[in-house]
């Protein structure tokens, strides 16, 4: 037997190898998403119907509040279909949200007896978000044929979309996920977060009636991913505003990148305050 | 193939408030800075506290080496930090191959998944890859004797079944370096037989360095070569396994009268609304701390505080010997419900009687449980000398096999000629 190579362990040490250990652990990642993916859909009875539920209703309320009360404008586009097509974006992203901000909670028995590098259970979280997005892009095909608007090619930029929106959630997401193992509050803030971006987020309405904000508007990193959405799934029907296209991925990535720089710095004290 | 040196491990401990709220960290910044503008040193809540002080070893490839120590000792830091789940505060740990630590068995267990899905994701997370796990399985499932019941969820699994699935899928790792922390008190004594066999063909035939703390000193001698003591975070000198052993055993006598429980860890997650702050034994003060002669009253004085009043309150306490089996169980609740009670401080006495256990070392473990469930639990929460007489603290040993020494009453007549 070759000798092994040498790891040397110590204070501040942790630093070193952390991308190659969590490429080695990459199948951890993958049976860890599995766990939750599975774990979710067991004992229930109406199984994935349960990732519509939700998405139908708020679909029925939004497009009744936004469409029919407020009467705000929607172009040529069907009411229904332009909610769908922001609350499929804004429930990944909160699903996403949830999911991540909640896993290191959710896995102290992990966390406190088996070593691998953290970063693992936040992202593999967001797989069930993931499935569930899928479902609900199921039923947006559904509707699309039910109102006779077809995507076209600009459908081919969805996956960017679809990973700009998991970049903002898992950044966010991280900082959330390490807040909590300190400070349990953040489990409390979590849903106010998400009960306000509905709202701060065009989610129910084109994002063209806030026309004199629309810059800052574009700070909220939703903005540019479901204006991307409708781009992408309405045609010309939802022309793109450039700027929240700029602003908003650059926002996600700095997101996600003090998330990872945070949720590294704090890491190697969670098996001691978790 | 492992060098430890000079390792320390610091923890803040805090005593009045916990941080671990926002509006508790948010309260002690406003405290500080007042603190600074005003000139007033008031004294910190927290405190230092070092789980594991200048602690240097080395092992070789091939050895097992047995960590022995009270609860509170430092062994399970120990592990923890060689196994890379908290980082020390000082010192350096070179390592030399792939280590696989088994700090509770089954961890990351899913009661929802089969024992199939489970043996999959267990073995992820210790380490293994899908294509090794799916070569051992089979070895795994046989191992485990769980054959029929691979597709229930493990929930429905006895808790025999569950122990055994989960060292199996431990057992089958092969890492150069194993590092394993009381997993073998659990199981029924077959499988723990079965698990002891495997773990020295491990160490001895294939070549693996096993690293392992238990309470079981019967195992310990069976299975290690050399016994590592450790003391309030600092290793005992080294000395042969049989001494090292005895050393422990001593150890507890010359502790306080009085042992503090207030501060030990809890290895379940209990409520802790009510807490376990001391115990005592009887008050005979003319015997040795913790020493209990064997057909003397056995009586434990505990000092419980309450924190919330409780409709029902109970305490339950476990004697185990050093094979770790139960040999006496009692329950409050079998003879009175102990409350209702309102938050303060009790003393709660427990009479046995007398138990006649034979001489040896016995440890508790102690509960207390509200109408809301566990409040308090500690697993090794203290532990008795039980002795021959009065005059002799020396444990015999020996002679006696049996878990009690009964005192029977004979009676022999002559009914005849032969």
């Amino acid at each position: 037997m070759p000798a092994p190579p040498e790891f040397i362990i110590e204070a501040g040490r942790l630093e070193r190898n952390y991308w190659r250990d969590l490429w080695r652990f990459r199948e951890l990642l993958g049976f860890l998403a599995w766990r939750d993916i599975k774990v979710r859909y067991k004992q229930t009875v109406l199984g994935a119907a349960w990732a519509l539920i939700q998405p139908v209703v708020t679909l029925v309320v939004f497009t009744f509040v936004f469409g029919k009360m407020a009467r705000l404008p929607a172009g040529n586009t069907p009411y229904p279909l332009l909610v769908m097509a922001g609350l499929l974006p804004w429930q990944l992203f909160a699903n996403s949200l949830t999911g991540a901000s909640g896993s290191l909670v959710n896995n102290t028995h992990l966390i406190s007896k088996v070593y691998f590098p953290r970063l693992i259970v936040p992202i593999s979280s967001v797989a069930v978000a993931l499935v569930d997005f899928l479902i609900v892009l199921g039923m947006y095909a559904g509707m699309s044929v039910a109102y006779h608007l077809f995507p076209d090619w600009r459908i081919l930029l969805l996956p960017f979309y679809i990973a700009l929106t998991l970049v903002a959630a898992l950044g966010l997401g991280l900082w959330l996920a390490a807040l909590t193992v300190r400070y349990r509050d953040f489990r409390y803030i979590l849903p106010f977060i998400i009960q306000v971006g509905v709202f701060l987020s065009p989610v129910g309405f084109n994002t063209s009636n806030v026309p004199n904000w629309r810059l800052v508007y574009s700070l909220n990193p939703v903005v540019g991913v479901i204006d991307g959405f409708r781009w992408c799934l309405l045609r010309e029907n939802a022309p793109i505003y450039l700027p929240a296209q700029i602003i908003g991925p650059l926002v996600s990535l700095a997101l996600l990148w003090s998330g990872i720089r945070f949720f590294r710095h704090t890491e190697r004290g969670f098996a001691d305050i978790i | 193939m492992i060098s430890v040196e000079g390792i320390g491990k610091r923890y803040q401990l805090s005593h009045e408030v916990r941080r671990d709220t926002l509006r508790d960290t948010l309260g002690q910044g406003v405290r500080g800075l007042a603190r600074r503008l005003f000139g007033r040193s008031r004294n910190l809540a927290t405190e230092e506290f070092w789980a594991l002080k200048d602690v240097s070893f080395d092992v070789k490839q091939g050895e097992a080496v047995g960590i022995i120590g009270r609860n509170g000792a430092g062994k399970s830091t120990l592990l923890k930090v060689l196994s890379r789940i908290t980082e020390p505060t000082l010192g350096t740990i070179r390592l030399r191959g792939r280590v696989a630590s088994l700090l509770e068995v089954g961890t990351g267990f899913h009661p929802e998944l089969s024992g199939r899905e489970n043996i999959y994701l267990n073995g992820a997370i210790l380490g293994m890859s899908h294509a090794e796990i799916r070569r051992k399985f089979d070895e795994i499932v046989a191992f485990a004797e769980v054959e029929r019941f691979l597709d229930t969820p493990v929930k429905h699994y006895s808790s025999g079944m569950y122990v055994r699935l989960a060292f199996a899928v431990a057992a089958h790792l092969e890492p150069e370096i194993l590092i394993v922390d009381e997993v073998l008190a659990v199981g029924d004594a077959a499988f723990q037989q079965k698990c002891l066999g495997k773990m020295e063909s491990v160490s001895r035939k294939e070549g693996r360095t096993v690293l392992l703390v238990s309470h079981n000193m019967v195992t310990m001698q069976q299975l290690c070569s050399r016994i590592l003591l450790l003391k309030q975070g600092r290793l005992a000198p080294p000395a042969p396994p049989l001494e090292q052993i005895r050393n422990y055993l001593g150890a507890g006598k010359h502790g306080d009268r009085i042992t503090k429980l207030g501060n030990a860890r809890r290895t379940l997650d209990p409520i802790g609304r009510a807490l376990l702050s001391s115990v005592e034994l009887n008050g005979d003060t003319s015997l040795p701390d913790w020493v209990l002669p064997y057909d003397e009253p056995l009586r434990l004085d505990f000092i419980v505080e309450v924190k919330a009043p409780f409709a029902t309150f109970e305490l339950g306490l476990g004697l185990f010997n050093l094979q770790g089996m139960e040999i006496v169980s009692v329950l409050s609740s079998w003879q009175q419900n102990l409350g209702p009670v309102v938050p303060g401080i009790y003393s709660l006495t427990v009479d046995y009687g007398i138990l006649e256990l034979a001489p040896g070392t016995y440890s508790f473990g102690v509960g207390l449980r509200s109408e809301r469930g566990l409040e308090d639990y500690l697993a090794e929460a203290f532990s008795i000398e039980v002795v021959a007489s009065r005059h002799s603290v020396r444990p015999n040993l020996n002679t006696i096999r049996g878990a009690i020494a009964r005192t029977a009453k004979f009676s022999i007549k002559r009914n005849g000629l032969s």
